[in-house]
């Protein structure tokens, strides 16, 4: 018996290493490929250790491509994107979660009817009405409908401020509290860790979005690093190294962001898992 | 309202002095999220429903042409080719997906070492954009300087062309979307953490086998999870476009033409803002059918406190 459970643990240890080893393997290439010099990029067979590590790559990334525009340009949507999103969404949650009105039920209803919508039904119309507007080629259509909040952030604060118990809000109703100063000082600081799970989300959202910044980014000097990166692909198909440098240092602040907030990360994705 | 001639009472149940300012009090603080529903959803679905009957190029105003858009989809050989891809990559991605992220998150839900250090290696690449993603797994299967069939040819198989041979090409997108399989599994993980101890304990009590717990308690207290995780998978798979748009855009020979990426193009290349908005409802009602159809059979999924 005690054999058996043994052999079980190798096993078990063998298929997970193996399994590490398919997730890792992609990061290494992707690591090694971006110190690659350019004469060892196109190699048969291709060799994992550049030599010697050409650290200048990361600079050509900034000489070469305007790679820091796209990285401020990125930061300049998602923070602008986070924080109407995040505004919005709390006061709009607060009117679903803490006021009983005529008509609010059915409206939270169309609102979780707005999450599973595709987006290609509302795409067209929306370029049309931002086109009239005069916006595409601006960051207007991007950081514009952020501020009328997010579903997804809605329902997730809404569940959040469901659970906190409504006697605080009443006593300082009684104390003569308007609902806006119920909200800003007592069910707002209270809300701290759903907050930082939606704002977690809306950034990973918004840093790696695509196909919005594709539609409405018409101009070269405000592409984010979504499109910039793209862009770099089909014009210059062999730059691998830059390509992988880019790409590393895309993904580099939402790596970053999982580790200093793994915990907030994995309840966010379960909560939102089960509850939705 | 306020003035005109008072209404029949009776006619309409009135609304009280308190109701009416709690009334105007939830929809001011709703009303970021009103007016967006208004603008950038209701308008657009209506909108989008009438351009669907129309021939509309942005720059001259839409002509209205029936159903003819419908008709042109069903005669469309590249329509049906992307409905095919979109179904065949559907198909296979997603029972391969729901079924490793299960069988992952139940082996790293065990007590054991280094069990931390396996969660976030498996559960990283589902956190890259998916942009950097698509060119890192372009570059990675490279037939010729990448490395995955030189790992193959070591082992004596001769690596096929991956995305750029019609064949393999689905295949090869597959195999890139269940390296970001740790988003699923962190969400079954918090699932098998939310079964109840006293279930296996009775089990145990019973002498239950292995195969047996799997299939009477696991398996039916996870159950909303899978059926989550399956809506997801139908949601996000009939809408895939960016992995697609910058691995292949389509190629080679249209083998990885998907749906939501000839819609793309038709309204953002052809400027058939008509045809790609007869394409997004189509989309709507397939995507809706599906759902409808999970539901429907999905009396497999056990909720607690009904039986």
């Amino acid at each position: 018996m005690k054999a058996r459970r043994t052999w079980g643990r190798v096993v078990l240890y063998l298929v997970l290493i193996a399994g590490a080893l398919f997730f890792l393997t992609p990061f290494a290439w992707m690591v090694s490929t971006s110190l690659k010099p350019d004469d060892q990029v196109f190699l048969i067979p291709p060799t994992w250790i550049p030599d010697p590590p050409m650290w200048s790559n990361y600079l050509r990334l900034m000489t070469e491509i305007p790679f820091l525009r796209y990285f401020g340009n990125t930061v300049f949507v998602t923070v602008l994107s986070v924080t109407f999103y995040l505004a919005s969404s709390a006061v709009v949650a607060y009117g679903f979660a803490k006021l009983r009105w005529p008509g609010r039920e059915m409206l939270f209803y169309a609102l979780l009817a707005t999450m599973v919508l595709p987006p290609q039904v509302t795409l067209i119309p929306q370029f049309v009405m931002f086109q009239k507007l005069g916006w595409v080629g601006t960051f207007l259509p991007l950081i514009v409908p952020p501020l009328t909040g997010s579903a997804f952030a809605v329902f997730l604060l809404r569940q959040f401020y469901g659970a906190i118990p409504n006697e605080i809000s009443d006593s300082a109703r009684i104390d003569g509290a308007s609902e806006w100063q119920i909200f800003t000082r007592i069910i707002l600081p209270l809300a701290r860790p759903a907050l930082a799970t939606a704002s977690l989300f809306i950034f990973i959202w918004t840093w790696t979005d695509f196909l919005n910044p594709l539609i409405y980014l018409t101009d070269d000097r405000t592409y984010t690093l979504a499109v910039g990166l793209q862009q770099l692909s089909s014009t210059r198909a062999a730059a691998w190294p830059l390509l992988m440098g880019g790409s590393l240092l895309m993904s580099l602040p939402i790596i970053l962001l999982f580790f200093f907030a793994q915990k907030t990360f994995i309840e966010g994705v379960s909560t939102g898992g089960l509850k939705g | 309202m306020a003035r005109g001639p008072a209404t029949a009472p009776g006619t309409r149940p009135k609304m009280s002095a308190k109701q009416r300012r709690e009334l105007w009090l939830g929809l001011a603080f709703v009303s970021p999220w009103l007016i967006g529903f208004v603008v950038f959803t209701l308008y657009p679905v209506v909108a989008s429903f009438y351009f669907s009957f129309t021939d509309y190029n942005v720059v001259s105003a839409p002509r209205w042409v029936g159903l003819r858009n419908y008709v042109d989809l069903w005669n469309d050989p590249l329509f049906a080719k992307s409905l095919y891809n979109t179904l065949y990559l559907a198909a296979i991605g997603i029972p391969v997906s729901l079924f490793l992220s299960l069988v992952i998150a139940m082996l790293l839900n065990r007590k054991m070492r280094f069990q931390g250090v396996f969660r976030t290696i498996y559960f990283l690449p589902s956190v890259v954009p998916a942009v950097a993603v698509a060119l890192l797994w372009r570059w990675f299967l490279n037939p010729d300087f990448g490395p995955v069939n030189q790992m193959l040819e070591a082992v004596g198989i001769a690596g096929p062309g991956w995305l750029a041979d019609p064949t393999w090409s689905k295949p090869a997108l597959v195999l890139t979307g269940l390296w970001g399989v740790g988003g699923s599994m962190v969400i079954y993980l918090a699932g098998l953490q939310n079964v109840p101890v006293q279930l296996y304990e009775a089990a145990d009590l019973d002498g239950a086998s292995a195969w047996q717990r799997l299939r009477y308690v696991t398996l039916p207290m996870l159950s909303p999870v899978i059926l989550f995780n399956l809506i997801m998978g139908i949601i996000t798979s009939f809408q895939a476009f960016t992995n697609i748009y910058v691995m292949t855009g389509g190629g080679p020979s249209n083998s990885t033409l998907v749906y939501a990426l000839y819609l793309y193009q038709n309204a953002f290349q052809f400027f058939r803002m008509g045809f790609a908005s007869a394409m997004a409802w189509v989309l709507m009602v397939i995507t809706a059918g599906a759902l409808v159809l999970i539901f429907r059979t999905s009396g497999w999924v056990y909720y607690e406190g009904r039986s």
